[in-house]
């Protein structure tokens, strides 16, 4: 596919350059015959360009087909992981309904019209200066289409930035550094120790500056994989040690900036365990799509004598999403959503922040 | 049948006698000027930009892999011909900061504002030549400064164009966030010390330099959009400046603006108190506006080259100026959507979602006007004609994309995707180079007195346009599958295998595009020496800078100034023979304006 295309561009730069030379060609032959040589469009001009304007509407509606099917299967706009996010995956398919509307219609106006009135020596426009009624239409339209959008959206956006509407979230604070992330249980009592940059200790273990003195501290547990029960509501708290950073979650549609000075929030319900989505049909046959990518590139190494890749397994990822430096690109750190039960165990095996101190003397 | 107005003695009748100086380098004729920043704004810094993106569009094509032009071009900073990760985010910054700033507001007002300004409006130049002489050579040296900032030890400035601290003030965060931050700060001072004269001098210009008759609803919808432009800047710009000026403080004094709380490479740094989401405020109150800085002159040209060119008067001519002034008032209040996740109040961003999504109203008024100009014209395709169509068509593709990122909601998901580049790329990227061009391609006339050849702006025009939705309809799916921009490679994760091929297309469109651009060049070099010699006014055009003199003198006009009786767009107008009836031309008994 890929060579193929290579192909196609050197042919179209081919083509281009050929052209040019033709025309120098042609130019140089011609100086001294009698030719419209003023460089403004003639009607032979404007026919040609006419045609080559209706080529490109078919050649925007082409490329939008095409994306459609080939990289439609891309978007992150189904299987949402979350529960708010299927409120925001509706709300994206509505606008993208409206965008794709907007766009072939105007574009085929635009384009059309080009076409269609393309110039005539003996031709005369229209002398047409204004119309009230039709510019009160396409300003009453757009604002009642956008009133309605907008409504929609600002429902959505309250409802979903709303940290209060559960009574109960587990409380996770999200920690993140150059270039990497932690997470930081609340424990039994679901409230975070007192914690501030200050306090670092790196030679007891006090990574995250968490103030030993606060009894709500002693049972934090931090961790270096985010692990989430099912259904059950989360509250973020997030904090930066260093410069900005954002926690991006996009299979949960989440994501907020880690600001150095000040804690954000953002909560949300997983709703789909890591083993549900590896199930999902359409991440089936991503996940066997990628490792057919990967198998090729394997030989391509296994011929340079370099190790083979390993096989993917789908993971939900929290990425880094704010530059923050050399390693931006490679902060990640996999979440992995599982029942009750198997949270539960995994959780009890984790050393609380009372005992993962150093001691010193 | 013209009228002129009388000469205005004491000031310019006298001819000065020029130097090679006094001419070509420390001139204060505004034609001059224009050209002395379409070669530093647009051609030189355009080609770094150009190159430094190509750059970018092949590591993330093919990353880290060994590339001879990354050896070649880079230097050390490729060891091996393998792009370092350092450099990569340097790449990103720099292609920003020069596209942003230096090409498209210093280079596209630059270049038109001043030519056009004082011929359109019938002025003998600007209100003061000695200060814009001083605006361009403030702005030449930011372009030295900004480009030796890149050849520096450590590397230039690599925190992204936007310089959110505090990884823009900690040189322990980067190594680009030393010198290379230090110079790019104090070569915004001076572009921003440069733009502000400058935007004063336009507007002062308008108010007061218009002739005779130049009522302010006569102006064409080109100066209408420089004036406008010129007052956002002067707004905005300030506010910039003094967030530079603070970071400054915190980088160099140790001041606490915008920092607190850090720990880093093992040690608690003293800052408290100071807050990065202050300066994302600071910063985006220019940086939002700044977006129409770059556009408006696009609109305007448009405007104006549509008009001309399909022979028919702009549609709703006042409605444009209304949608204009709709669109500068609301770009001022709408800075919080590029900051929705940033921790700052939800309550805030429902605000700006609504302001924001309120743009698109005026601006569907002016898609649809422009193409209601097209309907029953009599279209010529020349150059300029087509890149403002291509300018309507990019600007309504990238503009309906801004509905999902002004949309708070919708944004959680995209923000900082390549969706958000594919975006903003196209509705003032591409739109605002394909205005720049349209100017460009309709004003050679007056700015060599030559013609540029139509054939090469026919290929200049399609393979740019190709290429153009090429690299960004694809780059918006990316974006969807959730890529985050800014990544040195996308190898990372296998969750981003399967975007590499799409991402392998996009740079061959991008290369392909960029190539173009030299035939762009060739013709433009070419032609200003040996293109055909252009009539007075071949696009039979009805405004004023048609009607001054060829040769480029002093004044602009050789005798007096035409005096303006009816509004700029009487093309094809009923009665008359022409299908165009310039500006100076007194109405008929009994003749309606429009």
């Amino acid at each position: 596919m890929t060579t193929l295309f290579i192909v196609l561009i050197l042919t179209f730069i081919t083509i281009a350059i050929w052209q040019m030379i033709k025309i120098f060609d042609l130019s140089r032959a011609i100086s001294g015959i009698k030719v419209d040589d003023s460089q403004i469009a003639n009607d032979k001009d404007n026919k040609t360009q006419a045609k080559l304007m209706l080529g490109f509407l078919a050649f925007i509606y082409a490329i939008t087909i095409f994306s459609l099917v080939k990289y439609g299967k891309f978007p992150l706009i189904s299987n949402a992981a979350s529960e708010h996010g299927e409120q925001i995956d509706t709300l994206m398919i509505w606008t993208m309904v409206l965008i794709f509307i907007v766009q072939t219609i105007t574009q085929f106006l635009l384009y059309y019209f080009a076409y269609k009135y393309k110039g005539k020596k003996n031709n005369r426009a229209l002398f047409y200066t204004d119309n009230h009624k039709l510019e009160l239409l396409w300003t009453i339209i757009p604002a009642i289409v956008l009133t309605g959008f907008i409504t929609y959206g600002l429902l959505t956006w309250s409802d979903v930035m709303n940290m209060q509407k559960n009574d109960d979230p587990m409380i996770v604070e999200l920690y993140a550094q150059q270039f990497n992330w932690k997470a930081r249980y609340a424990g039994k009592d679901n409230v975070l120790g007192k914690s501030n940059v200050r306090l670092i200790d790196i030679d007891r273990a006090n990574i995250l500056g968490v103030d030993e003195s606060d009894v709500y501290s002693a049972d934090d547990v931090i961790t270096t994989e985010l692990h989430l029960p099912v259904n059950r509501p989360v509250l973020f708290v997030m904090r930066s040690q260093d410069v900005l950073h954002s926690a991006y979650m996009p299979h949960f549609r989440a994501q907020m900036n880690c600001v150095p000075g000040m804690v954000t929030k953002f909560a949300f319900t997983p709703t789909v365990t890591t083993e549900e989505m590896r199930q999902n049909p359409s991440m089936i046959d991503k996940v066997i799509n990628i490792n057919n990518i990967r198998e090729d590139k394997s030989k391509e190494l296994a011929t340079k004598g370099e190790e083979p890749l390993d096989p993917y397994e789908f993971d939900y990822l929290l990425l880094c999403n704010k530059i923050c430096g050399k390693s931006h690109y490679n902060m990640q750190m996999k979440i992995i959503v599982e029942p009750e039960e198997e949270f539960e165990s995994w959780y009890n095996q984790q050393t609380v922040f009372k005992n993962s101190l150093i001691a010193q003397n | 049948m013209a009228e002129y107005i009388e000469f205005d003695k004491d000031h310019h009748a006298h001819h000065h006698k020029e130097t090679f100086i006094t001419k070509y380098i420390f001139s204060q004729d505004h034609k001059m000027i224009a050209k002395q920043y379409l070669f530093t704004g647009v051609f030189f810094m355009g080609i770094i930009g150009i190159l430094m993106s190509i750059l970018m569009r092949m590591q993330i094509a093919w990353p880290e892999e060994p590339n001879l032009i990354f050896d070649f071009l880079l230097g050390k900073w490729a060891p091996e011909g393998v792009m370092d990760a350092d450099i990569y985010l340097a790449l990103v910054t720099m292609h920003g900061t020069i596209m942003v700033f230096f090409v498209l507001t210093a280079g596209l007002s630059g270049t038109f504002s001043n030519l056009l300004i004082p011929l359109q409006l019938g002025a003998r130049d600007m209100a003061s030549g000695f200060l814009n002489m001083v605006a361009y050579w403030l702005f030449f040296v930011s372009t030295v400064l900004m480009v030796i900032s890149i050849f520096v030890e450590a590397g230039p400035a690599a925190a992204g164009w936007t310089i959110y601290p505090p990884l823009s003030a900690l040189e322990l965060a980067q190594p680009g966030s030393g010198l290379g931050m230090t110079l790019w700060l104090v070569s915004m001072a001076f572009f921003i010390a440069s733009s502000l004269l400058g935007s004063l001098n336009y507007i002062v210009t308008v108010l007061n330099l218009r002739t005779k008759g130049m009522s302010l609803t006569r102006m064409p919808l080109t100066i209408w959009a420089f004036f406008v432009t010129a007052i956002i800047g002067v707004i905005s710009f300030p506010v910039l400046l003094s967030a530079a000026l603070l970071l400054i403080m915190d980088r160099s004094f140790g001041t606490s603006f915008f920092l607190s709380d850090i720990f880093i490479q093992g040690e608690v740094l003293h800052y408290q108190g100071g807050s990065p989401v202050l300066f994302e405020h600071l910063f985006w109150f220019l940086g939002h506006p700044e977006v129409y800085i770059v556009l408006l002159p696009a609109l305007g040209i448009a405007s104006e080259v549509i008009s001309t060119h399909s022979r028919k008067p702009i549609f709703g001519y006042k409605a444009m100026i209304i949608s204009i002034l709709a669109i500068a008032f609301l770009s001022t209040i709408v800075w919080g959507h590029h900051m929705f996740v940033t921790g700052m109040n939800p309550f805030l961003g429902s605000v700006f979602t609504f302001t924001t999504l309120l743009i698109a109203i005026p601006s569907a008024v002016k898609a649809f006007n422009y193409i209601t100009t097209l309907w029953k014209g009599n279209i010529q395709f020349n150059p300029p004609m087509l890149f403002a169509i291509g300018f309507v068509s990019t600007f309504i593709t990238g503009g309906l994309t801004g509905i999902i990122l002004g949309d708070s909601a919708l944004d959680i998901n995209v923000h900082d995707t390549y969706f958000v580049v594919a975006h903003f790329h196209l509705v003032m990227g591409i739109s605002a180079l394909y205005g720049m061009l349209a100017g460009m391609y309709h004003w050679f006339p007056i700015m060599f007195g030559k013609m540029m050849n139509k054939n090469l702006g026919y290929i200049h025009f399609w393979v740019t346009a190709i290429s153009a939705y090429g690299v960004f309809f694809p780059m918006h799916f990316i974006g969807m599958a959730g890529l985050p921009r800014r990544y040195y490679t996308n190898s990372n994760f296998p969750l981003f295998d399967d975007l590499a091929d799409t991402n392998q297309i996009i740079t061959m469109f991008a290369i392909m595009g960029a190539a173009v651009q030299l035939v762009f060049l060739y013709n433009f070099i070419y032609s200003m020496f040996y293109g055909k010699k252009a009539p007075q006014n071949p696009w039979k055009s009805t405004t004023l800078e048609w009607t001054a003199s060829q040769k480029h003198i002093h004044g602009n006009w050789q005798g007096k100034i035409p005096e303006v009786h009816r509004w700029p767009y009487d093309y094809s107008k009923p009665g008359y023979k022409e299908d165009f009836v310039p500006q100076h031309i007194p109405l008929k008994k009994g003749e309606e304006e429009y």
